[in-house]
C-alpha cells in the first residue's frame, strides 16, 4: 500500500509524533523558562517568580563576555580555515585523479566520525609531545580538525554535481585560472561554502570535548556553562547565556538548511 | 600558405595508452575538417591538443603558424563547442555567451550587443534574459555555438556537436552548421562518430583509428576510394573483399572494397556473376540491405525500395560493374 499525498494519517500516529517533537524540545523550552526565573540557588518547578533581572546581571558579568568572544573568535578563525582548507581539498579529490584519492578522502572524513574524546586526547598528547603550550591557536586547530570536514562534505557534493567541463569552457574562452574561479567555480559553490561554512561555525560554537583537551584554563561558552552549574549562585545566568547560545547556533544552521536546499535547484537547472 | 592547423609526428600518450600516435595532419584555412573515428580511436585527443587542454607527448602542434605546445587553452585564438555544451548555470544566456568577451575585459555594453549579435547569429535574438536550464537542447546547443563565435576565434573546434539531438533537429542543425561556416568563413574542426554526419558536412575528412590516421581525404575519397580494410568498413560498411576474391575480378592480388550499393542482385540461376544465397533482409525505408553469403563471404548489398525481391534463403546470382570494385593499397 501506497500512501497518497490526500490521505489522512491515523490519529495515534499524530499523537506519537507530537510527544516525540515536544520530548526534543520541551527541555529546551524550560532552559528558557528558567532564565526567568526568580530563585537562583536551584531550579525549582513552578519558578516562584519571573524577573528579567538575569538579562542585566549577565551583560554585567566579564567572564561571560570573555568566554563568549573567545568562542566567536575560536569559531570564526576555524571555520575560515576550515573554508580554505576544505574547498582546496574537495577540488582535488573531486576534479582530478592522483594516486591515493580515495585514502585521501577517507582521511579527511575521519575525524567527524572519530569520537572527539579521541580526537581530543590525540591533540592534547601531540601538544605535550611538541611542548606546545595551550593557547587560542591550540583551540582553533582542534575545531580546524572536524570544521574541515563539514566544509569539505558540502563542497564535494556540490564540485560532483558541477560539470568538468564547464571549467574547461571557461579557460577555453579566455580566461585565466584565476578568473575561472572568480567567474565560474565561485558562483557555483558559492552557496554550498557558506552553508559549510555556517554549519562549521555553529559545530566549533558549542564544541566541549574536544575543546576540554585542547583549551587549558581558558574558557569557550559550552566550558564556561560547564563550569556555572556546579558554582551555586546566580545560576538563571547559565540560562540566559544558553538562551543566547541557541539562537547564535540555530540561525546560521537554519540559514544552511535553506540555501543548500535552493543549491539543488540551481545545480540541477544546469543538467 | 600557412595551414590553420598542423601536426608533426604529434604523439599523445597516457601511460601505456597511445591515444594519439604520432600523427600528421594540415587543416586550410577556411575548411570544414571532420575528424571520424570510433570511440577511443584519438579524434577527441586531437581536438582537446588544438583546444590546449592536453600537450603532446611528442611532436610538434602549430595553429597559423604559430607553436602552440605549452601556450594555455586561454591564450589560443581557439574556440570549442563541447558535447554536454558546457553552458554556466549561473548566468543567463546573454551573459554566457558575453563570457569571453567580459574576461578579456571589453566593457559592458559593447559586449552585451556583441553578444546579442551573435545570438541573432544563431537564430536566437531575444533569449538573452532566460536562463540555460530554460533551454531546449537545441537551443543550448545555439548558444554554446553563440558563445565560441563571439570570441571570433580563428579555428572552432566542435566536439561531437549533434551528438545530443534528435534525427530532425540534427538535420537542420548540419545545414545550418554548414552554411554559418560558409558564411563566417572561419576554419571549423569538428569531431564525430558519425560517418554520414562527417560525409555531408566536411570538406575534408580524416578517418581515425587506434590513434592514427587511417585516411585523409574529400567525403569522395573516403567513401569512393577507402586506402584500408578499416576505412572501407567503418565509411559506409564496405564490403570487403579479400585478395583471393579479388583476383578473379580484376588480375590483382589486392583486398578490395565493393559498396553495398554497387551490387546488384538478380534471381537467374546461371550466367555471368558471382553465385550467392540470400541470407536475410533489413528493410531501411528507403532502401532494402540484404545479407548475401556467397560461398562463405559475407556480403551485404543496398537495393531501393520497391525492387522484387527473392525469399530468403534463395540462390541468387550478383553482378557489379567492374570499375566500382576499388582495390585498396594495403598489402594482401
Amino acid at each position: 500500500m501506497r500512501s497518497d499525498r490526500g490521505q489522512r494519517a491515523p490519529l495515534g500516529l499524530k499523537i506519537a509524533a507530537a510527544c516525540g517533537l515536544l520530548f526534543l524540545h520541551l527541555p529546551i523550552l524550560l532552559i528558557f523558562i528558567y532564565a526567568f526565573t526568580t530563585e537562583e540557588k536551584s531550579f525549582v518547578w513552578p519558578p516562584p517568580g519571573l524577573t528579567t533581572q538575569w538579562f542585566a546581571v549577565t551583560w554585567n558579568r566579564p567572564d561571560v563576555w570573555d568566554a563568549l568572544s573567545l568562542s566567536v573568535r575560536v569559531a570564526a578563525i576555524s571555520t575560515a580555515i576550515a573554508l580554505v582548507l576544505g574547498t582546496l581539498c574537495a577540488a582535488a579529490v573531486s576534479q582530478t585523479r592522483f594516486f591515493g584519492r580515495e585514502t585521501i578522502s577517507l582521511l579527511v572524513i575521519l575525524p567527524i566520525a572519530l569520537p572527539g574524546i579521541i580526537t581530543g586526547i590525540a591533540l592534547r598528547s601531540a601538544f605535550a609531545l611538541a611542548d606546545i603550550p595551550f593557547s587560542f591557536w591550540t583551540i582553533v586547530l582542534g575545531h580546524a580538525t572536524f570544521c574541515v570536514v563539514v566544509v569539505y562534505n558540502n563542497a564535494v557534493a556540490r564540485f560532483r554535481r558541477t560539470s568538468g567541463s564547464m571549467i574547461e569552457a571557461s579557460m577555453d574562452l579566455g580566461a585565466d585560472s584565476f578568473q575561472t574561479f572568480r567567474h565560474v567555480v565561485l558562483p557555483n559553490i558559492a552557496t554550498a561554502l557558506l552553508a559549510g561554512g555556517m554549519l562549521a561555525f555553529a559545530l566549533s560554537f558549542d564544541e566541549v570535548i574536544v575543546t576540554t583537551f585542547t583549551a587549558g584554563q581558558q574558557q569557550t561558552v559550552p566550558i564556561w556553562m560547564l563550569e556555572e552549574l556546579i558554582r551555586p549562585r546566580q545560576r538563571p545566568v547559565t540560562n540566559v547565556v544558553a538562551m543566547v547560545v541557541v539562537l547564535v547556533t540555530l540561525l546560521p544552521i537554519l540559514l544552511a538548511y535553506y540555501l543548500t536546499r535552493d543549491g539543488d535547484q540551481i545545480a540541477g537547472s544546469g543538467k | 600558405m600557412t595551414s590553420a592547423v598542423s601536426f608533426k609526428q604529434v604523439s599523445r600518450h597516457f601511460g601505456s595508452v597511445r591515444a594519439v600516435d604520432a600523427v600528421d595532419l594540415e587543416i586550410a584555412p577556411g575548411e570544414f575538417f571532420a575528424m571520424l573515428g570510433p570511440s577511443g580511436s584519438g579524434k577527441t585527443t586531437c581536438l582537446r591538443l588544438i583546444a590546449g587542454f592536453e600537450q603532446p607527448t611528442a611532436g610538434s602542434i602549430s595553429i597559423f603558424g604559430d607553436r602552440a605546445e605549452g601556450v594555455p587553452p586561454y591564450r589560443r585564438n581557439v574556440n570549442t563547442v563541447f558535447q554536454d555544451y558546457a553552458l554556466f548555470p549561473h548566468l543567463n544566456v546573454l551573459d554566457n555567451v558575453a563570457y569571453g568577451l567580459m574576461v578579456k575585459g571589453v566593457g559592458k555594453a559593447e559586449r552585451l550587443k556583441a553578444a546579442e549579435e551573435a545570438l541573432s547569429l544563431v537564430r536566437l535574438p531575444g533569449y538573452g534574459a532566460r536562463r540555460p536550464g530554460q533551454l531546449s537542447g537545441g537551443q543550448r546547443q545555439r548558444v554554446a555555438l553563440a558563445r565560441a563565435l563571439v570570441n571570433q576565434p580563428k579555428v572552432l573546434l566542435l566536439d561531437e556537436p549533434l551528438g545530443a539531438l534528435d534525427l530532425k533537429l540534427r538535420e537542420n542543425m548540419q545545414e545550418e552548421l554548414k552554411s554559418l561556416q560558409k558564411v563566417l568563413g572561419i576554419t571549423f574542426v569538428f569531431v564525430t562518430h558519425d560517418q554520414g554526419e562527417a560525409l555531408s558536412m566536411a570538406d575534408r575528412v580524416a578517418v581515425f583509428n587506434d590513434g592514427r590516421i587511417m585516411q585523409v581525404g574529400t567525403p569522395e575519397d573516403i567513401y569512393q576510394r577507402p586506402n584500408t580494410r578499416f576505412v572501407a568498413d567503418f565509411v559506409g560498411s564496405s564490403n570487403v573483399l579479400p585478395p583471393d576474391f579479388v583476383q578473379r575480378y580484376s588480375g590483382q592480388r589486392r583486398w578490395g572494397s565493393l559498396r553495398p550499393e554497387s551490387i546488384r542482385v538478380s534471381s537467374a540461376t546461371s550466367g555471368d556473376g558471382v553465385a550467392a544465397r540470400l541470407v536475410g533482409t533489413n528493410y531501411l525505408g528507403a532502401t532494402t540491405r540484404l545479407a548475401l553469403d556467397a560461398d562463405g563471404l559475407r556480403l551485404h548489398a543496398v537495393v531501393p525500395a520497391g525492387t522484387a525481391l527473392p525469399a530468403e534463403g534463395e540462390a541468387v546470382m550478383l553482378t557489379f560493374n567492374r570499375d566500382s570494385l576499388h582495390l585498396m593499397d594495403e598489402p594482401a
